[in-house]
This record gives structure tokens, sequence and C-alpha cells, in this order.
């Protein structure tokens, strides 16, 4: 493989790999606050005794997501350096302000948080959690804006060859990068619904500490039921956004291979093993349904890869324009069966929470447990849709990514960091895992401010 | 000779700052990482150990991204340059802190013997290597290392590893964990406090030939010298000269002078470092007219202007709550608390542990 593939592997393992933490790491932050702050207002033990249970899984997350989060800074650079060099003065700028307005704050409020129990008040001490969900929360902001940016540019002129920044507002309330942070926002409440949901059904199908899980269950649910229909709402604004501005990504996120009027809505689409097949050989379709999601009109026509692939060839001349089309089609479906399933699932929970049946039934509890992983299939398919959609542009319209690698390193060096970080994620996902496993299996403790809930979750 | 906007001479400033921050703050976490398995003589010292910095060590490091993404911000192609050409250096350093981070999250999360000693080591290890690497690429980078007329660089660890460069190491290793000993003096209690004494006494020595040797080397190896590069280059040699003084019998129980004068080492030592860099970001010592300048490196006047808008409005807030965090954990740490079979965390789980505040409802 040369140098420009391995480093496109690298990029996309560590991305996968830091965003299986991310989205834990931001919902669980905010499900840890919203459970000190019911223990602040109630006083009731079984919140406290929640937030110390959950917290202790926020951590494991939090660590491993804080360290893969250095690669990414520093992979731009590295394997990128090209790219760094044509749109770092744009694309740097969102970068530095998450550094300097995020992570110190999610990371200082982390310390105080773990460490300040029974050291400062309960009041100050609850306000700590809160600016770490807000950090994550933050955090998540300006790298959606830049990333956002690289889909769809804005705000900028060419000067000299490079992109030069003329309006710091459009790159930052962008309305991709606006709708994209929402939806990732709602993704990790999602994530975070759906793991504490799996967590809890465990311990109810044993039957232990009953009280606590079904309360967690019930937080759990309202949250997912936020999630689920929150991110149908955003998912249907930011897939109206991506038809006008990256329509390309759109057709081939729904097979769309030839312009159609009205356009239909791909169920089951089947198409030969290439990079671009030009055709679907099956297609299960909704007629219309494309047309009225895509242009809230019943029978405006929705652009097709091959329409679009030629239009890119006048404007930037030969070439392939269009992404692997397999990829973003089954990234988008997986996205949106799953998104079913889960929807489902929280229906079914909350009509056992009418009828008081929450804790008792077996069936739903096993469903929620496998569930589980659902959050994590949907992430990833969430960002390979992204980023290989966009292809065969690092930042569409303006570079493409075979023109971004870094010409100095060799692919000798990219094969050295690449085994290097593959074993580490191996290692480092492996023990997360257990961790998080045997914590997750543990009974909850004690709760309270004293030292002792200090001592569970400091290191 | 050389053009340069009034921004660009800030951004340079405020990335050296917040290299400095970062030196200074991590310095004395690394320090603390490498002495962790000398120090601390079973697992209640070194719980002890690693609660003195548990608390800040995070928000220290992110002083790094922060140098790494303002420089990505405010000067894209010395971010390029040197990312790209010291790349398998940065790849050791990423492990070295990947590795370090998760320990001390996992150190604590299960008892087994084998599972401590691992985490340990991973602490001690990715200290002593991050604070090693650390001081060559510095080293280097004021140095020069081979770069073409498209600003490609040639940082393999060949290059990387000339004498000078690991001076530089050897350096930044011995004043990070003279610092690290140095606060240890200052934050622990019980015997701990006398242990780390006994370190930090040597390593200040050390550190303190070291630094002036370092220097020495650095000002013979800059092709010219302004007054300014000389006058930052006698105050780090002072500064160090005092640091190694602390050693003396007279002054021997004064640690927060020697904290003060190891800190003051790491600022003005980093301080000449970027002095002797200006006005270049990058040097290249294939040919002088391939050096990056700050004018040709730096990013466009708005993007400067936006981000020390950023910058003037969210520094000293957040210098105001970091400090606030070293306020707040101020207090000594000792093994008492630590012993085993107290407050841990298994027994917790399990319902056993000491707790003063009863169960609820």
């Amino acid at each position: 493989m040369t140098a420009l593939e391995l480093a496109r592997w690298q990029f996309g393992i560590t991305t996968v790999f830091h965003f299986l933490f991310v989205p834990v790491s931001i919902g669980l932050a905010l499900y840890v606050a919203i459970c000190q702050t019911l223990h602040y207002r109630t006083q009731k033990d079984v919140y406290a005794r929640q937030q110390l249970f959950w917290g202790r899984l926020l951590l494991i997350s939090f660590a491993v997501g804080v360290v893969t989060g250095i690669i990414q800074e520093f992979q731009f650079g590295m394997n990128w350096s090209l790219y760094s060099r044509y749109v770092g003065d744009v694309f740097g700028a969102p970068l530095a302000m998450e550094g300097l307005a995020a992570f110190f704050l999610e990371s200082t409020f982390l310390g105080l948080w773990i460490f300040g129990r029974g050291r400062l008040s309960p009041r100050v001490h609850l306000a700590t959690i809160w600016c770490v969900a807000g950090g994550t929360m933050l955090s998540a902001y300006f790298i959606i804006a830049a990333n956002a940016w690289m889909q769809h540019p804005v705000g900028y002129r060419l000067v000299g060859g490079k992109a030069q920044l003329v309006d710091i507002w459009k790159v930052l309330f962008s309305d991709l990068a606006v709708w994209a942070f929402l939806h990732v926002i709602l993704a990790s409440v999602l994530t975070a619904a759906l793991v504490t949901l799996a967590v809890s059904a465990w311990h109810l199908r044993r039957g232990q500490e009953v009280e606590l899980f079904t309360s967690a269950v019930k937080i759990a649910l309202t949250l997912a039921v936020v999630g689920a229909l929150g991110s149908l709402y955003v998912g249907d604004e930011l897939g109206r956004t991506l038809i006008r501005e990256q329509p390309m990504k759109m057709a081939a996120a729904e097979a769309l291979f030839n312009t159609e009027q009205p356009a239909s809505f791909s169920l089951f689409a089947t198409g030969n093993f290439s990079h671009n097949p030009r055709h679907t050989n099956r297609d299960l379709k909704i007629p219309h349904l494309l047309s009225l999601l895509g242009t809230r009109s019943w029978s405006d026509p929705v652009q097709g890869v091959n329409q679009l692939d030629t239009q890119y060839q006048q404007r930037y001349g030969p070439g392939e324009y269009s992404p692997y089309v397999a990829i973003v089609y089954w990234s988008f479906r997986s996205m949106i069966y799953l998104w079913g399933l889960v929807l489902a699932l929280a229906a079914r929970g909350l009509w056992l929470w009418r009828r008081g049946r929450l804790a008792g039934s077996r069936r739903w509890l096993g469903a929620c447990i496998a569930a589980g992983v659902l959050p994590f299939l949907m992430n990833t398919g969430g960002w390979l849709m992204t980023e290989s959609g966009r292809q065969p542009w690092i930042v569409q319209g303006l570079l493409k990514t075979s023109q971004a690698s870094s010409p100095n390193v060799s692919s000798t060096q990219v094969w050295t960091t690449i085994i290097g970080f593959v074993a580490i994620f191996t290692v480092l996902g492996g023990i997360a895992l257990w961790l998080f496993l045997r914590e997750a299996r543990s009974l909850p403790g004690e709760g309270g401010e004293g030292p002792g809930a200090e001592a569970s979750l400091a290191y | 000779m050389h053009d340069f906007t009034a921004l660009q001479v800030v951004w340079f400033v405020l990335i050296a700052v917040l290299w400095v921050g970062y030196f200074v703050l991590e310095g004395f976490d690394f320090g603390v990482g490498m002495l962790l398995r000398v120090l601390g003589h079973d697992r209640a010292d070194r719980r002890a150990l690693i609660h003195t910095i548990g608390p800040v060590w995070d928000g220290n490091e992110v002083w790094l991204i922060v140098a790494g993404g303002a420089t990505f911000a405010a000067f894209p192609q010395w971010y390029a340059t040197l990312f790209s050409g010291f790349y398998i250096a940065l790849f050791l350093v990423l492990l070295a802190l990947i590795a370090r981070g998760v320990a001390f999250e996992f150190w604590g999360k299960h008892e087994g013997a084998s599972w401590s000693a691992a985490w340990e080591w991973a602490i001690t290890i990715g200290s002593f290597l991050a604070a090693l690497l650390w001081g060559v690429a510095w080293a280097n980078i004021v140095h020069g290392v081979p770069i073409d007329q498209n600003g490609n660089a040639d940082g393999s660890l060949t290059t990387l590893l000339n004498p000078y460069a690991i001076l530089g190491g050897v350096t930044t290793v011995l004043l990070f964990l003279a610092l690290g000993a140095i606060f240890l003096t200052l934050r622990t209690k019980g015997e701990l406090p006398e242990r780390a004494a006994r370190i930090a006494r040597p390593a200040a020595v050390a550190a303190a030939a070291a630094t002036v040797a370092f220097l020495i080397w650095t000002v013979v190896d800059q092709p010219h010298q302004s007054g300014a590069e000389i006058a930052v280059s006698a105050l780090a040699g002072l500064a160090a000269l005092g640091l190694g003084a602390t050693a003396l019998p007279g002054v021997r129980d004064r640690a927060g002078l020697a904290f003060a004068l190891g800190t003051a080492t790491i600022a003005t030592l980093f301080a000449t470092l970027f002095v002797d860099l200006f006005p270049h970001t990058m040097v290249s010592t294939t040919n002088p007219a391939y050096s990056l300048t700050l004018n040709a490196s730096a990013s466009s006047h708005y993007t400067l202007t936006v981000m020390t808008i950023v910058a003037v409005i969210l520094l000293p807030v957040v210098l105001a709550y970091q400090g606030w965090t070293y306020w707040v954990f101020r207090h000594r740490v000792g093994r008492e608390g630590f012993t085993e079979n107290t407050r841990n965390p298994l027994d917790l789980i399990a319902g056993r542990g000491e707790n003063d505040a009863p169960a609820g409802s």
C-alpha cells in the first residue's frame, strides 16, 4: 500500500476507535450531572449512588477518549502536512478554540469533580460536573464546525493557492455545523441512554438493586426518547442540508445513480462490487419518499451519482468524483434501520413503564442488554458515511485527499505508526472493555459526598 | 532583513508561553511519574504519590494540546513542517503520553500485584520517555534539521539523536525529575517528603549542571548572538545555579524556594530556546534560505486577530480556574488514608467499607 492509502487507513482507524468512547463520555457526563442534580434537589440516596456508579464508567471511557484525542490533533500535521499547509489558516482556528475553550474546561473540572468530593461544597461540586458535561459538548461543537468546513467550505477565499479565513462566524455557524453538532449530541445522549439501559437491564434480570436500576431505566428511557425523536428531526434537517450542499454524498447514501423526478427512497439495494457500479442491480423502493424527505415536495427531482459525476468532470476536470457508493449507502442504511430498532425498544419500554412492569419483563430487559451494542454501530456508521461520502475530496471542491498527505513521510513510517496504534488500541480497547464490563456488573456502592465516595472514584 | 508583523510576534510569544506552561506544569508531574516506584515503597505510598498529581495532570497536559492547536491555527506551515518532519519522534511521544494517561486511570481499578506493577511502569517509562523526547525535539528545532525548499523536514531518529540534542533531552529529564522531587517534598507527609528530599538535592545539582552545559552549547551553537539572547541565556544560567545551590546545607529546607527556582529554570531555559529561534519557526541546516520565517509560517492577519480575541478572553479564565484547582488541592497527601482495607474501592462496592455517611432511605 502507498503512504497515502496507509495514512487514510490510519485516520479511519484512529477516528473510529476514538469515537467509540467520545459519545459515551459526552452522554454519560450529562447523565451523571443529571443524577447529581436530582440528588442535590431531592437528597434521595438512589441518585447519589447512581451518580457514583455511572461516574466510574464515565471515567474509564473518558481516559481512553482523551488519550486517543491527542493522536487526532497530531496526525493532521504528521500524516496530512499538505492539508495542514493548505487549510491551516481556516481549519486551525476552531481546533485551537476547542483546546482553549473546551479541553481545559473538561480536564480541569473532571479533576475537581473526582478529587474534590468532600473538599468542595455540594453546590460547587455539582457545578464541576456540569462544567465537565458542558466542556465535552463544547469540544464536540468546535471539532464538528471544523469538520463541517471540510464538508462544505464557507467563509474563506483562495490566496496564493491556499484557503484563507475571511469570516469566522460563517465557519462556526454554518447550517451544516449546527445540524451536525446537534446530531452528534443527540447521538451521544442516545448512546449513554442505551449503555445505561443495557447495564440496568442486566442487573434487573438478576433481581438485584431493583429500586436503583428501575430509577436508572426511567432516566435512560427518557433520554432515549429525547435522543431518538430529536435525531429524527435533526437527521431530517441534516439530510436536506446535505442534498443542497453535498448532493453527491446524499446520492451515494441513497444509491440513487440516476437523477429521478419524482425520486423514490431505496429500502434495500444490491449492486456490483466496485467503487461506482453506476447502477443498482435490485432496488426495493418507496415512490416519492426521497422527493418528500429531500425537497419537501411530492415530485421535485433529486440528483443522481452519474449526473453529478458528469457535472463535476466538467467543473473540475477528468476523474472519478463519486465516493465508494456501497460504503456510504450501507452506513447510512444501518444508521436508519438501527434507529428504528431503538425506537421500537424505547416505545415498548414506555408502555411497560406506564404499566409499572419495567423490572419484570424479562424479554424486554434481554433486548435492552443486546441493544447495548447498537449505538456503537450507529455512531461508526455515521462517521463512515460522513467521511467516505466526501471522497475523493478532503475539502469538498477545493482539495483532493490524494493531494493532501505528507510528501516526506514514507510508507514504512506510516506502517510503523499504524502497527503501533493498532497494537495499542487492541490492548487499550480490550482492557477498557474488560474494566467497563467488570464495573458495570459490580453492585453500586454507597452514596454520599464524603471522602469514602471520593475514594471509590479517585485513583 | 526579516519582515514580521506585531500580531505574528504576539502569537510566537503566546506559543512560547503555552510551551513554557506545559513544561513547568507537566514537568513536575513527569517527575512524580518517574519517581513513582523509587519513592513509593508499597501500594499505599504510590497511591499517595499519584494523588498529589491526580487532580491536575490531565489539565496540565492540555497545555500541550493547546500549544499544538495554537501552532496549527497561527503558524500552519510551522505545524506542518514540524509534525510531519519529526514523525517517529512524535509517534513515540504519543505512545508515551497514551500509556501514561490511561495508567493513572486504570492503576487503581484492580488489586493484582502484576496489574499495579504494569501500570506503574507505564507511568514511569511514559513520563521518562516524554520528558526525554521533548528535550531532544526542542534542541533540534533550535539547532535546525535538514529542510528542503518546500518546507519538508527530515527529522528521522538518526538525525534527531545527535549529541547536542541528547544533552537537551538529558537536561529536561533531570530538570523535570528535580522539580517532581521538590514538588513531592512540598505535597506529601509522613516519610515521603524526606525520601523525596534525598532525591531532590542530587537531582537539583545534576539538573543545574546539565542546564548550564546545555545553555553554553546552545550559545556556541548559534551563529549570531544578539544582546537579548545573551541576556536571557545568562538569566537561565543564574536560575539553574540557584536551583543547584538549594542543595547546599544552609538552604536545604527551603523547598518552596527550590520549587520556585526549578520553575524559573525551566521557564528561562525555554525562553532562551524561543529567543534563539526567533524570527524563525524552523531552521534548515540544508540551506539557511529554506528556514521558515515567522512571516512565511503565519496565518493571515484576520485569523491571527480572531485568535487573539479568543485568547485574550479565554486565557485569563483558564488561568483563574486552573490556579483555583491548585489552591483547592494544596493540602499535603500522606499514606495514612490509603493503607489497604480501609477506604478501598472494592470494599465500597461490596458495601463493606467504612463510611461515615449512612445510607439513606
